[in-house]
Order: C-alpha cells, then structure tokens, then sequence
C-alpha cells in the first residue's frame, strides 16, 4: 500500500503538468455524434441479457409488472396493452408497436417520442440499444 | 418502459405550473447552482412523471430491504447496514415526495410489502448471500436509472438531485460488491 500511495502521489503532479501543458497521456476519446449511424450495428442477445439486467432491471422485469411493465412478448406488442399494467394515457393512445426500429426510437429519447410518458430514461449507446432489442425479441420468442 | 403509476395509484397531476428553479432547488438541498443554470425551466407535468417513477425505484428499495431484513437470513453487522442504506432510500423517497408536491403533482404511494414480494421473488432468497445479490442488482439497476433519466429532465435543479441519489446508490453497490467478494470492475465508467 505504500508503494502503491507514494506512485500515486508521485504521478499526480506529473498528469497535472502535462495537462497543463497540453500533452495528455492518453488521447481522448471522440466526442458522441450527435446523429446516429444509419443502420444499427450487429446486435448480440447475450449481450443485451448483460445490459436488459444493468440499465432497464431497475425498474422492469421479464415476468413481473414492477415500476414498469413485464417485458417477456414485448416484441411486436402494441404499447400500453398489458392487460394488469396501467399506463399513462399518452403511451396507451400512441397506438405504436414495439418494432425494432420502434424501440430503438423509444429507447433514445422516450419523453420525445411520448411526451407524458413515465418513462424518462435514455439508453443513449446504439451498441447497447441493439443489444437489448435483439433480447427483448429473443424473448418474445421472435 | 416505466409506465404509469399515474391511474393505478391515483395519480393526479395537478396544473402544469412551473415551479421557479429556484424554489425547486431549496426543496432538493442544491442552493448551489450556478445562475446560468436557474435560467431554464422545464415541464413541470413531464417531470412530475418522472419523479414519480423514482418514487416508485424508491419505494421498491425500500421494500426490498425490508424483505431481507425481515428474512431472518442476515447476520446482526450486515442488518445494521441494510438498516442505514434503507435509510437512505427512505431520504431519497422524503425528497422525491417533497418535490413532485412543489411541482404540484401527487405522490404516488408505495404498493403492499406482499405485493413486492412476489415481483422481487422474495421466495427465492435463501441466504444472506441472495438478499445481498438482489441488494447489488437493484442497487446497480438505481444507478443506472437516475442517470438515465438526467436527460429527460426539464428542470435543471432535477439533473444534480439524480447525479447525487445515483452517487448514493452506486455507494451502495460498490459497498454490496465487495462484500460478496466481486472483482472490482475494469472498465470505466461503470455506470451510466
């Protein structure tokens, strides 16, 4: 441990000159494109079971109404229409079908695609969006 | 896909009015922001809803610590810590209820502790180790959500009241991670 404090000390100053300097010890990453790529990457579900249990199992679950609604059929389903879920009227009314493009849509800005809606939450990495799709569809048994 | 606690639980928005910033800031304890910050306002009715659905995040934490406290399956020092991160939950909740009625929208109120049971599976916790594995799972999922909704929200003071419950839940995480002995993450960030 002290080893271990006394490189960490030693190296602070030196990160700190260099980023005064202007010379970054690692590039930076690029900033996000504020326009999506065209077509979504290859999605994998095994990836997204991965994702769907980090960002959305919060709030939802395959089988049980929780702050959300059951997810297992969510592919092809029309929005608002689990039957022991009470939605908001604006989602109930929006008559979309959870297609893959529809979800994609969803999952990147919700309260644009329906405003009212109680669903606030963004998954913002098209990567990831893929991912969860293709689960959600996987366990649609889609 | 949170959906609406909005008629199961009663809920009723009241006028879209815009709480000034300002207001809204003294209710969450961020008197601090900048000015720049203050000058926007957002919809109010949107946020209602969304707070709403954090309440019901909250609501659910709580319950599940309650399940586990009450399992019977966890050693006195571990209670002890379930009982303060439950606290916590419980601020979290004081404050989201704070805010949504300053907005003018109603609370919505927490469901039966046996109705929780059965969507968390409670049935299936069998050792102090599942009480903790479905601690980290919420815990991490509650991070994850506040920080995904930052970007919904009108009302800037909102942003830094999710930033901070979300640090408290990742708090949370890392504390549970550790000890059930999971490796510490080597990819940042590991939330968000």
């Amino acid at each position: 441990m002290k080893t271990i404090g006394n490189s960490l000390w030693l190296a602070l100053p030196v990160a700190a000159a260099a980023l005064a300097f202007g010379v970054a010890a690692a590039p930076l990453p690029p900033a996000p494109s504020a326009h999506p790529p065209a077509s979504p990457p290859p999605a994998n579900a095994s990836r997204g079971a991965e994702v769907y249990e980090a960002k959305c199992g919060a709030c939802h679950s395959l089988d049980a109404n929780r702050i959300g609604p059951k997810h297992r059929g969510v592919f092809g389903r029309k929005a608002g229409s689990v039957p022991d879920f009470h939605y908001t009227p604006e989602l109930k009314k929006s008559g979309i079908v959870w297609t893959a493009q529809n979800l994609d849509k969803w999952l990147q800005g919700p309260v644009k695609m329906v405003p009212g809606t109680a669903m606030g939450f963004q998954l913002r990495d098209a990567q990831e969006r893929a991912d969860v799709i293709a689960y959600l569809k996987q366990q649609s048994g889609k | 896909m949170i959906e609406d606690m909005k008629s199961r639980r009663s809920l009723l928005i009241g006028s879209a009015t815009t709480l000034s910033v300002a207001g809204l800031g003294v209710v969450l304890g961020s008197a601090a922001l900048p000015t720049a910050a203050r000058a926007a306002t957002g919809n109010a009715a949107q946020d209602i809803q969304l707070l709403n659905a954090a309440l019901g995040l909250e609501h659910e934490g709580i319950a599940a610590y309650q399940l586990g406290a009450e399992s019977k399956l966890l050693k006195p020092e571990v209670l002890k810590v379930a009982v303060t991160f439950q606290s916590h939950h419980k601020q979290h909740r004081d404050d989201l209820i704070a805010a949504i009625n300053k907005l003018g929208g109603k609370p919505v109120v927490a469901k039966s502790e046996a109705d929780y049971a059965k969507e968390l599976n409670a049935s299936s916790l069998k050792s102090q180790a599942d009480v903790l594995h479905l601690a980290l799972k919420l815990e991490k999922g509650a991070t994850n959500a506040y920080l995904g909704v930052i970007p919904s929200l009108g009302n800037p003071d909102l942003y830094l009241f999710a930033a901070r419950v979300a640090s408290d839940e990742s708090f949370h995480a890392a504390f549970l991670g550790s000890a059930l002995g999971e490796p510490i993450p080597e990819k940042a960030p590991m939330f968000g």
